[in-house]
């Protein structure tokens, strides 16, 4: 395998873990209202650190945090058709996706990884919700195989992020066909006797639920989620009441029998670890933040202090 | 008498003054009103060839969702012989919305399973219209695996608005039930041929019509979402539904070019609620022909197909 793409790579993202974050800058919490610093928040992961409340995090944020020492490569995902029915309602479908890339700064709502977490080889999809609602399209279908594909190919367990409104609408029927599409990535997974582990993040609804994000060999969701297959609206005016507080929760879920687990969003990543490993029959993980993998040498948590051989790309790629 | 469509409105009035005119005929003797009743019969057929020539996607929903159209039931007395209904999920209740058992087709066992939407307000309401629950899902789940178990072929009957969207059917995991239905119908070693024979609503119709052979009556729709909807959250105007059905493509001639629908089955002029007899008799050889072609196919190749039609939903998408 090549070196660059390796290693450079990885290491480039791990450098944009560790970005400074303007100082003066801060985000309100939605749910208690205390003002958080971006720095101070982004180091716990987009969780309030007054009251818990999961704040959405991007696939690519999520990643540096839960790769050991950042470091990860992307799966590549082949291209789709675009816009497979010149799909338009108030806006041209291109136009939003368009929209959607230039707001995420990603091509599209799911990211594929591979790398390691406490040592442990994985392949990780995690799904953009601010990507047009995370919603599933044939990109994403096709992510999801490409991800399946690579964990298979490299006896990895797969590890997947859902946060998706459910199908994309604009690519109508082809999006729907990704449920079936997606539930064949499972399957090849599940024949492959390796570990399909969902972690439900909020919100994830619709087709998605109804397909890969419910299939999960463990089932772990994050506090306070909002999983379902139809909306609260629809089914309110559908059944004529007031639901329950806290329905379609999480917690909600998790007393009704429809998860394993729910846990705080800064215990994911060693709790993954813990269950990877024991499905795959690997002696208990030293946890915590680990260097990257060999043989990557340098300290990645000073990257200013590194003795860095030349590496061309690195500075091009340097957030701007 | 005739249930007309909102579009039928010009052929309801010269039905209507046809029957008016041998109304008076049949009342006096010497009043001939024959030749101007012919005229008008004339009339309406032309008008009825006329709007059925092209309808419009949203005029298709229309006579997909129609009152009278013939429902699973009817296709289930006409098609098949010593028809024995299975009941129950085994785990919660028994969901009137999805009808199911074993019954011959041209003498050969098969199991049917459909949606069924009544045809009365006793029995719509009985049936829940049609939209089933986790258990209907998981009844299906069920007859499918007994199926699969005593080698005998799977027949499919879609007509759903989609699942149903309530507080319980949440609370006992629609999205599950409708994820492990799709993954049943993947994994079958049996042929399943499915017909969508009204509405293919979303994830509700993935459930059942994950297929070796995917057969469509030709007003028949399948879509992602209703378009009512489509149009209130992409046109915020849930009036726009003639646009939303435009623009999700979910006609069957639709289906048809983008590989998910393998067979249309042409429908009597003006809908198969205006003979269902004859809609029934040409989708009992469609079902018939497709589990022909099925019927040499071993397990390993019967799943293979499945996944081939569905796996090459990534790269798909309507001619320029
Ligand atoms: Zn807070």
């Amino acid at each position: 395998m090549n070196w660059i793409t390796n290693y450079v790579r990885p290491k480039i993202n791990s450098i944009f873990s560790r970005r400074e974050m303007p100082e003066h800058l801060w985000t309100k919490c939605d749910e208690c209202g205390t003002m958080l610093f971006h720095r101070e928040l982004s180091e716990n992961l987009n969780v309030c650190t007054n009251c818990g409340h999961h704040m959405p995090i991007s696939p690519r944020d999520r990643f540096r945090t839960l790769f050991d020492a950042g470091v990860f490569t992307e799966v590549s995902v082949p291209d789709p058709v675009e816009d497979p029915l010149k799909f338009r309602d108030q806006k041209r479908y291109p136009d939003r996706l368009r929209a959607a890339q230039k707001k995420s700064g990603e091509k599209e709502a799911m990211l594929v990884a591979e790398g390691e977490i406490g040592r442990t080889p994985v392949v990780v999809a995690g799904q953009d919700f601010s990507f047009m609602g995370g919603s599933m399209s044939m990109y994403v279908g096709n992510a999801i195989l490409a991800g399946a594909e690579r964990a298979v190919e490299t006896k990895r367990p797969f590890i997947l992020f859902s946060a998706a409104g459910g199908a994309r609408m604009q690519e109508g029927i082809l999006g729907l066909m990704q449920m079936p599409r997606t539930t064949i990535a499972v399957q090849m997974i599940k024949e492959a006797g390796l570990p399909y582990i969902v972690v439900l993040t909020h919100p994830t609804t619709g087709g998605v639920t109804a397909s890969y994000a419910m299939l999960g060999d463990v089932q772990i969701a994050e506090p306070n989620a909002l999983i379902g297959f139809a909306g609260a609206r629809v089914i309110e005016q559908t059944i004529r009441e007031q639901l329950p507080e806290g329905f379609q929760r999480a917690e909600y879920l998790l007393d009704h029998g429809m998860l394993d687990r729910v846990t705080p969003r800064g215990e994911i990543r060693d709790e993954l670890i813990t269950i990877v490993r024991m499905l795959m029959k690997e002696p208990p993980a030293i946890k915590g933040d680990l260097p990257a993998p060999e043989p990557m040498l340098e300290p990645v948590a000073e990257p200013a202090a590194e003795e860095s051989p030349a590496e061309p790309a690195q500075d091009e790629d340097e957030p701007k | 008498m005739t249930n007309y469509l909102e579009f039928e409105k010009a052929l309801a009035e010269i039905e209507g003054k046809a029957e008016e005119l041998r109304a008076m005929a049949r009342s006096s003797e010497d009043m001939d009103v024959e030749k101007e009743a012919s005229a008008l019969d004339k009339k309406a057929a032309d008008l009825l060839k006329t709007l059925y020539s092209d309808l419009s996607a949203w005029r298709k929903c229309q006579v997909a969702r129609h009152p009278d159209r013939p429902h699973c039931h009817d296709y289930i007395d006409a098609l098949f012989t010593e028809f024995t209904p299975l009941a129950g999920d085994r785990n919660f209740a028994d969901d009137l919305s999805v009808m199911g058992g074993l019954a011959r087709l041209n003498d050969q066992p098969v199991m049917v399973i459909g949606h069924e939407k009544g045809n009365d307000t006793k029995s719509r309401i009985e049936h829940n219209f049609g939209m089933a629950r986790p258990e209907g899902y998981r009844k299906a789940i069920r007859l499918m695996d007994l199926a699969d178990r005593f080698g005998i072929p799977v027949v499919t009957l879609v007509d759903t608005p989609g699942a149903y969207p309530g507080k319980g059917a949440e609370e006992r995991g629609q999205s599950e039930a409708i994820a492990r239905s799709t993954e049943k119908c993947l994994s079958l070693s049996v042929p399943l041929v499915s017909v969508v024979i009204g509405e293919g609503g979303s994830g509700g119709a993935v459930a059942f019509a994950t297929a070796n052979r995917v057969i469509m009556l030709e007003h028949s729709i399948y879509s992602v979402i209703s378009p009512e909807g489509c149009a209130s959250i992409l046109w915020k105007d849930a009036e726009k539904m003639r646009e939303a059905a435009e623009a999700l493509r979910l006609t069957a001639q639709h289906l048809k070019e983008l590989g998910i629908c393998d067979k249309v089955v042409i429908e009597p002029l003006g809908g198969a609620h205006r003979d269902p007899q004859k809609a029934i008799d040409d989708v009992g050889k469609a079902i018939s022909a497709a589990l022909g072609e099925l019927s040499n196919m071993d397990a390993k190749a019967l799943r293979d197909n499945r996944r081939r039609k569905y796996l090459g939903l990534g790269s798909k998408g309507l001619a320029a």
